[in-house]
């Protein structure tokens, strides 16, 4: 009976990849444990290894093609002279499924804003007359690289970012140009390495940390806060400290609780740090080179599952977003959603479901957290009287419980029912798929909050 | 380079060539520069001029008086909360760094620091850290900033007997001789970690402490001046030459408890006199002075009264200096670009 070999998920966040070469062909032998084929994604190319004995009967799938879904059959194998026609068809394919519930913009499609939605014009507008596709990781990539080629003093270090072209391969490249002086694998020491940084640059340079995850930080996290967030001022302002602390923040795709938790209020928390948290790929372009140009430590959180998804990016290379503003990236009369990162997907989504249902949502991407943009939030809740906070941090003392208190300060008279905060549930995150997807913020979750704040059933 | 070697206790330097007249005039100035210093900065936390934790250097004079002797402008320094005596080693006002005690505006930090936290950039002073240990990895940082930037300087690292058995020492010693980043380990062993006897808390000796990186490691009598010059040329030049770090403990004494609030119960008077009239790092160099005939009685005095003076200077200076504009509490968080 012929087996089929199904295009296998490489990392947790893989939905898709290119099968770059077949390494067998039809009519070979195939033990296991041969490599019968190349995948490449945006991050790696993987070897896929057989795992049944046979003979390849059949390659359903040609070397070159792009785009191929986890779990697409890409060939069969079985006992020679099988017809390869009578395999089976795929188990369905659950993996896939189960995936992060991510459909605003894929790796390859521009995420889309809805015509009649259209976000307000602002000062960036003007950059965005030549653009170029890219996914977040190539921006944060280009920002570094532009600002290292800018900057002497500008160097990057964390796990894996030099030889290994960086976990996520948000460091491609960056060795081959800028040489193992200025991209430097460390030792897997956060502790360690984020108090040499900070040496460093109250030394004169301005390095990038890159945790791997974020999670990782919570070892350093003396350093971020006790060394460079409080000696400006413990110092009289004489010891600034200009360092990027960077990586993946939040939950990727069923990593576990150690790995998934948002640390946008544990840092925004804190007098002396400037907390970023970009969605698209220009604003991780933009506000990066801004963070690496601050001459304050700035705490730059990343996505992983956004990492991969494309959108429009300035070509100018003075483009550059200011640290500490946020964004309207979708106008509305009846509600205001605030949120950040990947929850500006789910708050895009769950707008356009509400504007079918008649209720016009304002989506504010804050993209900074600390300084907070509270004129543009409370400007935006003056005009639709509602405000929900959506977050995939806990709700306790988090973004939107600060953003309520802001709300109740500021806007007041203006509410004209409680600010509804969006969270992820508060436990650690699980695993299984059916309780890492109930944990975190979800789009239905958002239609069902600003129905509330609406009073809309 | 001999250091590596040379592990046995307390390596009396080999054919010392003594310092000229006018340095070791100067080690002994400085020493009482600090030891007058930190009397009177005592003094004025019993007065409740001075306020919250408040960590004096007096007895281990000698450590930072005999490093900084082997260095020079290039390099740069940082420390514990115990920094007092450090700042002054480094050239600091000691004005500034009597009226950042008091919490007066004419302080290093404003007034906004205090005892713990003081820092030049002027004097390559970087503090100044209260978190025990933290300091290790900043200062192997600033060291990596020396390589980085090829200004010849290396970083002189600061920590005590307590902050050996901090993890992030490990992996600075890793990284510090991974990469032979310029870096001076100086352990000033005090015998006691607060209250916590070194046989209570750290299992081997703290100099071989770096071993399994490779990092050569030497034990000093951090009771004498010279002692500590020696060994500290001897490191420098191995660091200098690119070889990377070296650790040098420094086994020294605190004459006073931990802080202010400590009463130094877990020792006996006994020994804290033995170590004052046996090993006191200014007597022993007074009487080298008078012995050798480089000084007389009626030159030292003269230094006595000029270290009198400047620290009395001093805390007029931090009694009379305001206390910080109420308008100070919002400046410095962050730097406005």
């Amino acid at each position: 009976m012929p087996v089929q070999v199904l295009m296998p998920a490489l990392s947790p966040t893989m939905t898709e990849g290119k099968l770059a070469k077949w390494l067998k062909k039809e009519g070979d032998a195939v033990k296991s444990g041969d490599v019968l084929a190349e995948i490449e994604t945006d991050k790696a190319t993987m070897e896929v290894e057989a795992v049944d004995e046979g003979t390849l009967l059949k390659i359903l799938v040609p070397e070159g093609t792009e785009n191929v879904a986890v779990n697409t059959p890409i060939a069969s194998i079985g006992e020679e002279g099988e017809s390869a026609e009578t395999a089976p068809a795929p188990a369905a394919a659950k993996s896939v499924e189960l995936k992060h519930d991510v459909t605003v913009s894929t790796p390859s499609t521009p995420a889309p804003v809805p015509a009649q939605a259209k976000a307000p014009e602002t000062d960036e507008d003007k950059y965005f007359k030549d653009v170029k596709t890219q996914t977040v990781r190539e921006a944060l990539r280009d920002a570094m690289a532009e600002e290292m080629r800018r900057d002497p003093t500008v160097f990057l270090m964390g796990e894996e970012v030099a030889e290994y072209q960086g976990a996520y391969k948000i460091s491609q490249g960056l060795l081959q140009e800028f040489g193992a002086e200025r991209v430097i694998d460390t030792p897997i020491t956060e502790h360690g390495f984020a108090g040499l940084a900070v040496g460093a640059a109250f030394g004169g340079l301005r390095p990038i940390v890159e945790f791997m995850t974020m999670n990782f930080s919570m070892q350093a996290i003396d350093h971020i806060i006790n060394s460079a967030a409080k000696t400006l001022y413990m110092s009289g302002g004489q010891m600034g400290c200009p360092i990027v602390f960077r990586g993946p923040n939040g939950a990727a795709a069923r990593v576990g609780a150690q790995h998934s938790q948002d640390y946008a209020s544990w840092y925004g928390h804190v007098p002396g740090l400037k907390v970023v948290a970009p969605y698209s790929a220009a604003d991780a372009k933009g506000l990066l080179k801004a963070a690496i140009r601050d001459p304050n430590p700035v705490v730059f959180l990343e996505n992983e599952i956004v990492y991969g998804h494309s959108f429009p990016v300035p070509t100018d290379p003075d483009f550059i977003v200011p640290i500490g503003k946020a964004k309207v990236v979708r106008a509305g009369t009846d509600v205001t959603i605030v949120t950040y990162s990947i929850c500006v997907a789910h708050a895009l989504a769950a707008a356009e479901q509400l504007a079918e249902q008649g209720i016009s949502a304002e989506v504010i991407d804050l993209r900074t957290i600390r300084p907070l943009d509270v004129d543009t939030v409370m400007a935006s809740v003056k005009k639709t009287n509602r405000l929900v906070a959506v977050e995939e941090g806990w709700a306790f003392a988090g973004i939107g419980s600060e953003l309520a208190a802001l709300a109740m300060e500021r806007a007041f008279d203006y509410l004209d029912a409680p600010v509804v905060r969006v969270t992820a549930k508060d436990v650690p995150l699980p695993y299984a798929a059916n309780l890492e997807k109930l944990a975190l913020p979800q789009p239905h979750d958002i239609v069902e909050a600003v129905k509330s704040v609406t009073y809309r059933k | 380079m001999a250091i590596p070697k040379r592990r046995a206790k307390s390596a009396a330097p080999e054919a010392p060539t003594l310092p000229s007249s006018d340095e070791l005039i100067r080690y002994y100035r400085e020493m009482l520069l600090i030891r007058r210093f930190e009397e009177k900065a005592g003094q004025m936390y019993g007065m409740g001029l001075i306020g919250g934790f408040c960590h004096l250097y007096i007895g281990q004079e000698a450590v930072v008086v005999g490093v900084q002797s082997a260095m020079d402008s290039r390099d740069s320094v940082i420390t514990s909360y115990r920094d007092h005596g450090h700042m002054l080693a480094c050239g600091m006002d000691a004005k500034g760094v009597m009226a950042e005690l008091t919490g007066r505006r004419g302080g290093y930090s404003k007034g906004k620091g205090g005892s713990m936290h003081m820092f030049s950039r002027e004097k390559k002073f970087y503090g100044g850290h209260g978190i025990v240990g933290a300091q290790v990895p900043i200062g192997a940082g600033l060291g990596f900033a020396h390589k980085y930037s090829k200004d010849g300087g290396f970083n002189a690292c600061y920590f005590g007997d307590g902050a050996v058995n901090q993890g992030q020492v490990y992996e600075t010693f890793n990284m510090a001789a991974l990469w032979k980043l310029p870096v001076l380990f100086i352990i000033e062993n005090n015998k006691y970690a607060m209250g916590t006897a070194q046989a209570r808390s750290s299992a081997g000796e703290l100099y071989q402490r770096g071993s399994a990186y490779g990092i050569p490691g030497r034990q000093v009598n951090g009771m004498d001046v010279l002692d500590v010059r020696a060994a500290a040329l001897e490191a420098v030049e191995h660091i200098r030459d690119g070889n990377g770090p070296v650790i040098l403990e420094m086994k020294t004494y605190r004459y006073r408890g931990h802080s202010m609030s400590d009463p130094a119960k877990y020792r006996t008077k006994e020994e804290v006199n033995k170590m004052r009239s046996e090993s006191d790092p200014i007597d022993n160099l007074k009487k080298l002075l008078l012995e050798q005939g480089i000084a007389d009685e009626e030159a030292l005095k003269v230094v006595d009264r000029e270290v009198k003076d400047i620290v009395t200077e001093a805390a007029e200076f931090a009694t009379q200096s305001p206390e910080p504009d109420p308008s100070e509490l919002w400046t410095d968080v962050l730097v406005e670009s």
